[in-house]
């Protein structure tokens, strides 16, 4: 439909990202706000059947192509720029992850309309969109316009909550074909599996970080348990890793590693500015500490004056609960 | 193999940032600028390259505040050629930025044809989309983004490019020559050199310089306003017994995509 | 304005390796009797493949190239112990070894992560931890008494005090300065800083063998001083490595003002300020000898005589004391290496003072070098003792003792 918005549906190795339930969300409201219909965009090679779970949208524009078997950036933006120029969609949101980074910027470069990117937040103002970009590390927030053209945007991971863009409804799904080259510049070899051995701890979406608050080795478990059920790692203060309760490869900080996780979780650490070097960057910091003057809580966003030892498994039945 | 290196200094956010008076753009008189970090492993990725396969590194970068000690930094660490274009305004953005380097690349002489043009997958000012799939797409070069590593089997017509995917998963791309890669990580992190050997190249080499051409083209994004997000001093605090406080960090966690 | 270090230097560098015999200090390393006492005192000598005396052979047998291509020198911490003990008088920490470790700083495969950040945040921001050097002053915000800056004032004044970084940016060191800015307020010292046009001085970039970099910082603060001349009669600095880099280093560039470090300045006022402690603290201290202001510059008895001008301070000392002290570990770069050496296994020498001194039965160890503050309460956590013992900057227990 011309004037919809849409939603590039990401999917990897089988599945929906939680981009794009984010992104579902937020379509809808943008879909909602401009009264027009809401339309998710699945580029693959025989994975139609994911089509099941974008039931937040009105419909669905499925591609079956082989070189969309994998998602190679040039091929996924030749599709695009085929279906859009097509049925000039009123504008087109696309993650900003790993896997679909420029995706948006050479469809936008394409097809000769602007592009927002870095966008937080998305809205309909007077009849336009208007979108909320982070920039310069979070230091600087632009809003752009795009006004009433056609407009791609960037959406950066948690612009809304994935919940809200899931939906028990099976969207009508309609089969497109696009012609893709036969000898594509870019091709697909193979998936490299991170290798066995201790995590990578910044590589990790979700940190639970221990200090000498945790009072000993054997309450690691604690923390363990949590970060499991969050799908995340535990990592360290240095005294922790001093201290041989885990390994030096788990140190943040001054002389560990710096990390920007999604979720970095503090538990009983006071937060040194060797340590805080180490973490401030991370999107979102919730400290637990039973000192209420306690440095942490001048860079964490959410702060927890408790026993770490009980805030702990308690949020773990929580995270568990919510899950089912 | 002809490796470009595309680098751009930005804001450096160690400082303060302003906005001008205007309230849309950010304050240039009291910026520092500091080399884009991706752009910093794109270097080193070609110098890891050059180091392999022999070639040549050259650094394009368009002026700007105290670009030329990094020039003479990136000669230092093993680069052949410095060029610095010149006559340019700042711009912010990879479209401009984009068509800027597009322009220069195919006008000035002795730059193109590359094997590989290499940049920093993405620069924190690239409000109106990415450098380099901007300019894979004015170049009609192949394009592969988020590149941790980049090999090559001798003199071919192909590299295998290393993209990062999520949960620590890589996937390696065959890809045509020439192309542009945007550079997330290096395979180990850029190298340190010593202020001395800085200060010996600054006597023995110089920087080259290209002419911008005019008339380049600014972003086509209307930017309403710029504001500076009031930093916390203080984290805003949860109480409650530890199970209430669990249900709280639940929904944070939940509205911030994390769960 | 000042804040861009520029790259280039016209730093006189005299001695080298390769002219080094030509020079007294060079041939003097001629006389070296192998003794391994220098070996045998170094914190780290059964560490290191090539300790002084195996350099100083290495030297004489023209196979000093060999040396080069080991990075163990990385472990000397600069901490003066050898050439203390050496009974040629040889001047190993402040000559031989920062020439040798030049070379081996530019032969490294990789500069340890730790260390690169430090020195590149140096080398932009005049700071190690990369702060921003718009802040520096920041903390004078934070103080009862004003602080004035040199560039803001229209008249001259007797006290230059140099604050160095740890000092600026730490929140640890903050408290160090605020101490000082009661007590130089308390005897009517007539001072100013340089504030935020003040860098790094540089001595621990020079200790670990990145001399580019210290001359780029020597030839920024230089510029400084001679902007300032005539606006200010000597330089007082808490930073006891700023302290030894203008006493030693800047001269070559004609740097000719007396300069103090606090701890003897205000042992130069002792007899001003005893009145003014009133305030009876009832601490066990003892006091660990940093190795710049002792072994270095032999102040022993002026930061004791400080301390035990406090009412109610009881001193003890350590086993090792005074010229025996052992090194915090944090000179000579090991402030940003403390990684490496644990990869390697290597014991943090801040942990070992700091059992000394809980063995002493000491609650407050008491310091006076800005690096060992953060050094010696870390260390105390890891081991356990932060209960125990805490550690405190003797300007610091001087503050406290001042009745307001
Ligand atoms: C050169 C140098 C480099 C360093 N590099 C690093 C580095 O890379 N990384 C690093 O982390 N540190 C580093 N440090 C050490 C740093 O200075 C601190 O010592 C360290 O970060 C403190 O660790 P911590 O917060 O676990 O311990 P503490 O500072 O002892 O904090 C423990 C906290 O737990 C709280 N607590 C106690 N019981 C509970 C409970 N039951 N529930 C909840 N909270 C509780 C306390 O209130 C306190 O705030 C470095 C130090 C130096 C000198
Ligand atoms: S200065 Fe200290 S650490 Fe360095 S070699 Fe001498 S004794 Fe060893
Ligand atoms: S202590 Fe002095 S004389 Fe003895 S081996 Fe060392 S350098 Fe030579």
């Amino acid at each position: 439909m011309s004037g919809s918005i849409w939603v590039l549906a990401e999917h990897w190795r089988g599945q929906l990202s939680e981009s794009t339930y984010e992104l579902l969300a937020l379509g809808r409201e943008i879909a909602d706000g401009l009264g027009v219909e809401l339309q998710a965009v699945l580029l693959g090679h025989g994975a139609a059947d994911l089509a099941k779970g974008l039931g937040k949208a009105n419909s669905v524009l499925s591609v079956d192509h082989s070189s969309l078997c994998e998602p190679v950036p040039e091929a996924c933006a030749a599709a695009l720029v085929q279906l859009i120029k097509e049925r000039r969609p009123r504008s087109v949101l696309v993650p900003l992850t790993n896997i679909s980074m420029g995706v948006g910027t050479l469809v936008s470069t394409a097809v000769k309309v602007p592009a927002a990117n870095f966008c937080r937040d998305v809205r309909v103002v007077d009849g336009g969109l208007q979108a909320t970009c982070v920039l310069y590390g979070g230091k600087i927030e632009a809003t752009v316009t795009m006004g009433a053209e056609c407009s791609i945007l960037g959406i950066w991971p948690g612009a809304r909550a994935a919940e809200n863009g899931r939906s028990d409804v099976v969207p009508p799904v309609e089969p497109v074909t696009v012609s893709l080259p036969e000898a594509p510049r870019v091709r697909f070899k193979r998936y490299i599996e991170p290798e066995a051995g201790d995590v990578d701890i910044t590589q990790q979406d979700t940190l639970v970080a221990v200090g000498r608050g945790m009072q000993g080795q054997a309450n690691l478990a604690l923390a363990e348990e949590l970060a499991e059920v969050l799908g995340g790692a535990v990592c360290g203060s240095r005294p922790v890793i001093d201290q041989g309760w885990l390994p030096l490869s788990r140190q943040v900080g001054k002389s560990g590693v710096s990390v920007k996780p999604k979720l970095y979780l503090a538990a009983g650490i006071s937060g040194a500015p060797e340590h805080v070097e180490g973490m401030k960057n991370a999107a979102l910091i919730i400290a637990v500490n039973t000192d209420p003057r306690a440095p942490i809580f001048n860079v964490a966003h959410y702060g927890i004056l408790a026993d770490a030892l009980e805030v702990l498994p308690a949020l773990t039945e929580a995270v568990r609960g919510k899950k089912g | 193999m002809n490796i470009l290196v595309l680098l751009r200094m930005i804001p450096d956010v160690v400082e303060e940032l302003e906005i001008s008076n205007d309230g849309k753009t950010l304050d240039r008189e009291f910026l520092r600028l500091i080399p884009n970090e991706t752009d910093d492993h794109a270097l080193e990725e070609a110098l890891l390259l050059k180091e392999r396969h022999g070639g040549k590194v050259t650094v394009v970068a368009p002026d700007a505040p105290e670009l030329d000690d990094v020039l003479f930094a990136c000669l230092a660490k093993g680069a052949d050629r410095a060029v610095k274009i010149s006559g340019v305004e700042p711009v912010m953005g990879g479209r401009a930025a984009a068509r800027l380097m597009a322009q220069v690349l195919t006008t000035a002489p002795g730059l193109l044809p590359a094997d590989l043009i290499l940049t920093g997958v993405q620069s924190t000012e690239d409000l109106d989309g990415l450098m380099a799939p901007i300019l894979s797409h004015l170049l009609q070069l192949p394009y592969v983004d988020n590149v941790t590593q980049v090999t090559a089997d001798g003199p071919g017509k192909t590299v295998t490019a290393v993209k990062e995917f999520p949960s620590a998963v890589r996937a390696e791309f065959d890809v045509q020559l020439p192309a542009v890669l945007g550079i997330q990580a290096a395979e180990k992190p850029p190298r340190y050199v010593p202020v001395a050997k800085v200060r010996a190249v600054m006597k023995s080499q110089h920087l080259e310089s290209a002419a911008a051409p005019a008339g380049v083209e600014a972003g086509q994004l209307e930017i309403l306003q710029m504001a500076k997000p009031e930093p916390a001093e203080h984290a805003e605090m949860l109480a409650g017994d530890p199970a209430q406080v669990a249900g709280k960090i639940c929904e944070i966690l939940a509205a911030r995509g994390v769960l | 304005m000042g804040t861009e270090t520029t790259l280039v230097s016209e730093a006189p560098c005299e001695i080298t390796l390769e002219n080094f015999l030509e020079f007294p200090e060079g041939r003097k390393v001629l006389s070296c009797i192998q003794c391994g006492l220098c070996a045998g005192t170094c914190p780290y000598g059964d560490v290191m493949d090539y300790p002084p005396r195996r350099i100083i052979a290495m030297l004489r047998a023209g196979m000093l190239e060999k040396v080069f291509h080991s990075e163990s020198l990385l472990n000397c911490v600069a901490c003066y112990a050898c050439m203390a003990k050496c009974p040629r008088d040889i001047r190993l920490t402040e000559v031989l070894l920062p020439l040798v470790k030049e070379e081996i700083f530019v032969h490294l495969p990789e500069v340890p992560p730790e260390l690169q950040k430090a020195l590149q945040n140096t080398l932009r921001y005049g700071n190690p931890m990369g702060e921003s050097p718009r802040k520096r002053v920041a903390w004078t915000k934070t103080t009862d008494v004003p602080i004035p800056i040199l560039g803001e004032m229209s008249r001259p004044v007797d006290v230059l005090w140099f604050v160095e970084c740890y000092t600026s940016y730490h929140p640890r060191g903050q408290d160090n300065s605020r101490a000082l800015a009661k007590i130089f307020n308390g005897l009517g010292i007539d001072f100013a800083i340089l504030g935020n046009e003040e860098k790094c001085a540089g001595e621990c970039a020079r200790l670990v063998g990145e001399a580019g970099l210290f001359g780029t910082l020597q030839d920024y603060t230089m510029t400084l001083f001679r902007r300032y001349e005539g606006r200010f009669n000597r330089i007082v600095t808490s930073g006891a490595h700023a302290y030894d880099a203008f006493r030693y280093q800047y001269p070559a560039l004609g740097f000719d003002y007396q300069v103090d470090h606090t701890m003897p300045f205000l042992f130069q006022h002792l007899e001003q300020l005893k009145p003014m402690l009133s305030r009876k603290l009832n601490y066990r201290v003892t006091y660990h000898d940093a190795c710049c202001l002792g072994r270095h510059n032999g102040f022993y008895e002026e930061p004791r005589a400080l301390l035990t001008a406090i009412p109610g301070v009881k001193l003890v000392e350590m086993t090792h004391n005074r010229i025996n002290s052992i090194c915090c570990g944090g000179g000579g770069g090991g402030m940003w290496l403390d990684t490496y050496y644990k990869a390697k296994g290597y014991e943090r020498l801040s942990e070992r003072r700091v059992k000394e001194a809980v063995a002493t039965g000491a609650d407050v160890l008491a310091i006076s070098c800005p690096y060992e503050v953060s050094r010696f309460e870390d260390a105390a956590k890891v081991l356990g003792y932060d209960n125990k013992l805490v550690v405190r900057d003797i300007s610091e227990l001087l503050a406290e003792a001042m009745q307001s």
